[in-house]
């Protein structure tokens, strides 16, 4: 018997005005896997996340989290039953220092009030040392850093993270790369939009290719480019096989 | 918070010891009417963002929650001062949909608000409830001395919730949904919950204070506390010090409304020109207001 799914989506709709973004959507989630969102720009990857993350109501279809509908609650009740994200263009919580970024998503993003050790969280996206600087002081590396130390200090069991990776070196690329394994060994699910594929290659287990708000493929990276469909959305139909 | 604990007992031991060696006791009762709303500006504004241009709906609301309360109900002034808070918080839940608005749109729909407020209080078919354009006279509860001990009060208050949102959590919380209410969202913060908390905390300090203003003067005309001069003021000392910090909107006040009494009325043109002139500089070059001098300098203000 396999093991409950974290994060199920099945046949989800968002359009905006008459533009359809999501057409049905299907995918799953299970613990302690990451499962890489990829596909053309305008594919629906963000507004998925968005929708997952309670930005957007859905207008259809379920999104089903731990075996509860969780579609449409606002974000800050998602947050609190263990779902967080990244956001593509971070916007932090400029005037306030580095550390009261992530104490404030401490007190308010954990029920339980546990107590998480903000020190070792902020050495662990590379922050160390910039605790007592406003956020305003950090280049967009270090605040899409901040943002992902905001994420995990509400300590989510899914996390949602929306191109992380653009625009970070080969090192920084693959320290981030361990930091999410390392994440996902831990049991957390891992939904990542990315447009790096080797950095999708390198941290996913499986993909789901979307194309105009629908799944087109589900499977691992490899065989992914060998799809005829994928192919076609990606370089179009007029090529050489 | 140490040293916000301190200027705060030292502006509440000046409001209360004054009139025992300057006369002019009216003038110092507006100068805690004006710290009281300019703090109060300073909640909405300086932790949420929200521009409330017409602040003084809440003033006049709680002038006359104080005076239908003593008028109608023959209450006596304390439990009908917090009629007067009730009258602003109720005013405030009913202009809650308004927070969805943002930036300017805030501004003008709220400002529109006070004036329907004004509009409506004043209306003549309204004569026997709230004596219409003809004004409230509460002679039978005149007392200057009591009243300006309870403004003080107030004002004390007032400044206390301040000090708490500069060394609180909650204050924190306001600063995240100000400067990004998604964001705030995703950090679990309830952003409709606190900019709805943080307007109604504005609301209260407003209607006492404006409940204790009927309560002082005792005669006035609608057009007394829906005055828009309430609202522009209290926005303008209070950025001239410099929102979000306790020090910044005492020194405004202090600042400007002294000049005003200084030369405004003895020389209003010298005054305007006085006025518009720091105003103008204070813009260019303190965006941030007064204590910003003070942060650069590095001392650190509360």
């Amino acid at each position: 018997m396999s093991p409950e799914p974290l994060l199920q989506v099945a046949g989800l709709v968002k359009s905006f005005g008459g533009f359809v973004v999501l057409d049905g959507l299907n995918f799953h989630v299970m613990p302690g896997e990451i499962l890489g969102l990829v596909g053309p720009n305008g594919s629906g990857k963000t507004t998925c996340i968005n929708v997952i993350t309670g930005l957007y109501k859905p207008q259809a279809g379920s999104i089903t989290y731990r075996g509860r509908e969780v579609g449409g609650l606002p974000s800050h009740r998602l947050v609190h039953l263990g779902i967080n994200r990244t956001f593509q263009v971070p916007k932090p919580f400029l005037p306030l220092t580095v550390r009261q970024n992530v104490e404030v998503a401490v007190a308010y993003g954990r029920p339980d009030g546990g107590a998480v050790d903000i020190d070792a969280l902020l050495a662990s996206v590379g922050l160390d040392g910039h605790g007592g600087k406003p956020a305003a002081a950090l280049n967009s590396i270090q605040q899409k850093m901040l943002d992902l130390a905001r994420a995990l200090a509400t300590g989510p069991r899914l996390l949602c993270v929306d191109e992380l990776a653009a625009g970070l070196n080969p090192g920084e690329l693959d320290s981030v790369a361990q930091r999410l394994r390392e994440l996902a060994r831990g049991g957390m699910g891992l939904l990542v939009v990315e447009h790096l594929m080797g950095f999708i290659d390198q941290v996913t287990d499986r993909v789901i290719v979307l194309n105009a708000g629908r799944e087109i493929f589900e499977g691992v990276l490899a065989e992914a480019v060998r799809d005829r469909q994928v192919v076609d959305v990606f370089l179009g139909t007029d090529h050489d096989d | 918070m140490r040293s916000a604990l301190v200027t705060v007992a030292a502006v509440v031991a000046a409001a209360a010891l004054l009139p025992l060696v300057y006369a002019n006791q009216l003038l110092l009762f507006n100068f805690v009417v004006f710290l009281t709303l300019a703090q109060g500006v300073n909640i909405i504004y300086g932790f949420t963002g929200y521009l409330p241009f017409g602040y003084v709906g809440f003033f006049g609301a709680g002038a006359y929650g104080f005076s239908l309360a003593v008028m109608h109900l023959h209450l006596a002034p304390l439990p009908a001062l917090a009629c007067a808070a009730a009258a602003a918080v109720l005013l405030g839940l009913l202009l809650t949909p308004l927070l969805r608005l943002s930036g300017a749109y805030f501004a003008i729909a709220n400002l529109a608000a006070s004036q329907a407020m004004f509009q409506i209080i004043s209306n003549p078919n309204l004569t026997d409830i709230t004596k219409g354009p003809y004004g409230i006279s509460l002679s039978g509860v005149f007392s200057p001395n009591l009243s300006y001990g309870v403004a003080v009060a107030i004002l004390a208050a007032t400044l206390g919730v301040m000090v708490f949102l500069r060394h609180s959590r909650f204050g924190l919380a306001l600063q995240a949904i100000r400067e990004d209410p998604v964001t705030a969202g995703m950090a679990g913060i309830d952003v409709v919950r606190g900019r709805t908390l943080a307007w109604l905390l504005s609301a209260v300090a407003a209607g006492s204070i404006g409940g204790v203003f009927a309560w002082y003067v005792s005669v006035f005309y609608p057009e007394t506390v829906f005055s828009p001069e309430f609202s522009i003021f209290a926005i303008v000392f209070a950025l001239f010090g410099g929102i979000a910090t306790i020090t910044g909107p005492i020194l405004g006040v202090v600042i400007l409304y002294g000049i005003y009494n200084g030369i405004g009325i003895s020389a209003p043109q010298y005054f305007q020109l006085i006025y518009g002139v720091l105003i103008m500089v204070l813009v260019l070059f303190l965006p941030n207001g007064i204590v910003s001098l003070f942060k650069r300098w590095g001392i650190d203000v509360p």
